[in-house]
């Protein structure tokens, strides 16, 4: 039993939750993720650690209600608990592996989107705990959906605010902004882009013009998370990878999202949309908020 | 009454149960569990025995369910095995004991299953559980997996007075016995769930949502958890797909998946999160017994089921009695074909497969005729949903994390068939993480005989016993 230990609505339909999760938190690192499920007859949802105290032993994830699961999970109080709580699961952030020093002499840039913003958190933290200077770029569709902004603005060497809707910081996406920065001779080494399918698409589009290397973080369907049942496969530099063992992160250059963004939507065809609805309207995992 | 003939087992209807997750078999009662088994003779030198993996004492266990001691027939199967009523269930008697019973040399062999598994049913449900054992050694162990090797390991080293720690991956211990093997093939409430409680009840502990390699890897748990000896029972759980063109596709599962939504987290019932996509017309390719499960599965959801096998029928590595309930259901058996491309709407869906014609060739290396394709032989069927099912093979987690351990050229952990001993000081192997997909009952196999590795290697100096010496269930 995973017990809750902080709860916070950090905007519609958005949540931030510590849940105390010792194995988890004593080996975790930035980029890997968990399966959380609620109770018996929840499904199993793939969530990103967002950050984590190993001392408190707990670790915090944010998730967005898309769902039946994810609704109830919205229902959840301090001292409530989660009946499952298994990680860290996939690959730690390839950042993670590399020496500070290295890094220090690179320009990293992320961009986030949405409830993306939430698994870009620790990786600038822990690079800025490291002492390595980054910028971020974070984008959402207005203003009151924006999440993480003080926490990110303590870390972040540069940010960069864009919504949708020009409600605050740059009117346009993420995309823009960096093709704006580029405009103003600002130049970069290494990016990490992680948000909705349809955002990272567009982000590699322009960053395989500009000849900037970007990550992506893919949170396809999933089941076990463990690698048992390929439903998270992708196709990446035309071979098959299971984004639970051999991501979540991968070359976004290489990455079939068209491909992916299907696969996204497979319980929510036609059928399954009639299906689901009888279901009380849940689809595959939820939270991820990258299915808008 | 025939003796040459075993008591019929009663089974519910073939298009009543395809229409329901209901355990198909319904088992003996009393009364025909004692007449089948008065056909036991009772062998001084008994075969069957011989034939079991875990060794269970047949002719006595048959002979107190003769003298209607049915506490004891339980007593006499517990010394040897953890999970009876899995066994009875799901175990191919027909190539292990049951193929050696001398009473099938004319006629039907003794009902050997089906009298373990009314065995273990009637203890259940007479509330008897094996016992923990008065005395505790205070070495303590780890076991990784829950499945069919893991708990016969820990069962048996909790017999002998180890102090176990299961560490299972997911939400549920039971491994493929809760993750694979269908509700109407192997009930999870009433029987894996207490099963697995039998062997909680000997002092073993299981920790779920642990995944070795990720969580915590062996060097940990036996240098900062205070784990003398680790037993690896992982399994053999990565699915393969066939490498043809279109098995990205929406609605391409691996068996895996399709199974895990239905059994483990029970998308079936409406009450449940999990979505699972029934199909309307599916094919199953693969001939195994988790084909037929698959197949089973997704005609119980509603749909159309073929399955689609490269041999013929004669090969299908399914149990016969499977192949036979699939028929019964309706499945029908498209054999000597194989798909060469997944065909694809404008949407990404599966609408259906290219499949070329085979005949059989000459033996491969499995012994089996191996399928040559019939050039030009290509047609195509209509289709929704396609599931493959093509075997798997062990994952990579735990031997990629951990110093010193070896594995073959399939990613197997090399590991002696006698002890379960490792490359690697302390560590025992056994089961599908060590042989490759197989079944329940071999692996319960190497658990016990990786249990008495553990005990010979803990033992050290003091007299240890060597594996294989010692009589089983001690």
């Amino acid at each position: 039993m995973y017990p809750i230990v902080k709860r916070e609505k950090l905007a519609d339909k958005i949540y931030l939750m510590d849940v105390r999760a010792p194995r988890v938190a004593q080996y975790c690192e930035p980029g890997q993720f968990v399966i959380v499920k609620i109770d018996e007859t929840g499904e199993r949802i793939p969530l990103t650690i967002c950050d984590y105290d190993r001392e408190a032993g707990t670790i915090t994830i944010v998730f967005q209600v898309v769902g039946a699961s994810t609704e109830r999970m919205a229902g959840l109080k301090e001292g409530d608990i989660f009946q499952d709580f298994v990680g860290p699961l996939g690959c730690p952030s390839d950042l993670t592996g590399v020496e500070p020093e290295e890094l220090k002499k690179k320009k990293i840039v992320f961009i986030a989107g949405g409830v993306g913003t939430a698994p870009v958190y620790p990786q600038v933290k822990w690079l800025h705990e490291h002492g390595v200077d980054c910028d971020v770029i974070m984008g959402s569709r207005n203003k009151e959906l924006l999440i993480l902004e003080e926490e990110m603005r303590r870390v972040a060497s540069n940010l960069y605010i864009t919504t949708d809707d020009g409600s605050y910081g740059f009117h346009g996406t993420g995309t823009a902004q960096l093709q704006a920065l580029y405009d103003q001779g600002i130049r970069y080494d290494h990016c990490v882009a992680i948000g909705p399918m349809i955002m990272m698409k567009y982000v590699c589009i322009l960053t395989k013009e500009l000849g900037l290397p970007t990550i992506v973080s893919m949170n396809p369907i999933m089941v076990d998370g463990t690698g048992m049942c390929g439903a998270c496969r992708l196709m990446v530099d035309g071979k098959v990878k299971f984004a639970c063992v051999d991501g979540p992160e991968f070359n976004g250059h290489l990455v079939d999202f068209d491909q992916a963004m299907k696969r996204q939507n497979q319980y929510r065809t036609e059928e399954g949309r009639a299906m689901l609805r009888l279901q009380e309207g849940d689809t595959h995992h939820g939270g991820c908020g990258h299915c808008s | 009454m025939d003796v040459l003939k075993k008591v019929p087992v009663r089974e519910q209807e073939p298009l009543v149960r395809a229409a329901n997750f209901e355990e198909v078999c319904l088992g003996y009662n009393e009364k025909e569990a004692v007449e089948e088994a008065a056909r036991c003779l009772n062998c001084k030198n008994a075969q069957c025995i011989k034939g079991c993996p875990v060794a269970i004492d047949i002719p006595a266990f048959i002979s107190r369910i003769k003298e209607e001691k049915f506490e004891e027939a339980y007593q006499t199967i517990s010394q040897a095995s953890a999970l009876p009523a899995v066994c009875g269930r799901v175990c191919p008697q027909e190539s292990q004991c049951e193929g050696k019973c001398i009473r099938g040399y004319k006629g039907d062999p003794v009902s050997i299953g089906k009298l373990e598994r009314f065995t273990a049913d009637w203890a259940r449900s007479h509330g008897i559980s094996p016992k923990a054992p008065d005395h505790k050694n205070g070495h303590k162990v780890a076991v990784i997996g829950s499945g069919p090797a893991g708990l016969t390991c820990a069962g048996d080293l909790a017999k002998m007075g180890y102090d176990v720690t299961i560490f299972e991956a997911l939400h549920e211990p039971g491994g493929v016995l809760s993750y694979g093997i269908p509700e109407f093939r192997l009930p999870k409430k009433e029987v894996v769930a207490a099963e697995v409680e039998n062997v909680r009840a000997l002092g073993v502990k299981i920790e779920t949502n642990v995944v070795i390699g990720k969580s915590v890897t062996i060097d940990e748990l036996m240098e900062k958890e205070g784990f003398e000896a680790v037993f690896i029972g992982s399994g053999a759980g990565l699915p393969r797909f066939m490498g043809i063109p279109g098995e990205q596709a929406l609605g391409v599962f691996s068996a895996n998946e399709y199974l895990t939504r239905s059994n483990l987290m029970k998308a079936f019932l409406e009450e449940y999160d999990t979505p699972i996509s029934a199909g309307r017309k599916v094919i199953v390719v693969g001939g195994g017994n988790v084909a037929m499960d698959a197949a089973r599965t997704a005609k119980r959801l509603g749909a159309e089921v073929h399955i689609v096998y490269r041999r013929s029928e004669a090969e299908l590595p399914a149990r016969v009695e499977e192949v036979h309930h699939a028929k019964e259901e309706g499945i029908i058996f498209d054999l000597l074909q194989n798909p060469t491309e997944i065909l694809v709407d404008e949407n990404g869906c599966v609408r259906g497969a290219r499949v070329i014609k085979m005949e059989l060739g000459e033996p491969d290396e499995s012994g089996r005729r191996s399928p040559v394709e019939i050039p030009g032989s290509e047609y195509e069927i209509e289709a929704d949903t396609v599931i493959m099912s093509l075997g798997t093979s062990p994952n990579p987690l735990i031997s990629s994390t951990t110093k010193g351990l070896d594995i073959n050229r399939w990613q197997c952990i090399v590991a002696g068939e006698e002890d379960g001993a490792t490359s690697k000081e302390g560590v025992f192997a056994g089961g599908d993480a060590v042989t490759g997909a197989a079944t329940v009952i071999l692996a319960m196999g190497a658990g016990k005989a990786a249990a008495n590795g553990i005990d010979a290697y803990l033992r050290g100096g003091q007299g240890a016993v060597p594996a294989g010496e010692k009589e089983p269930g001690c």
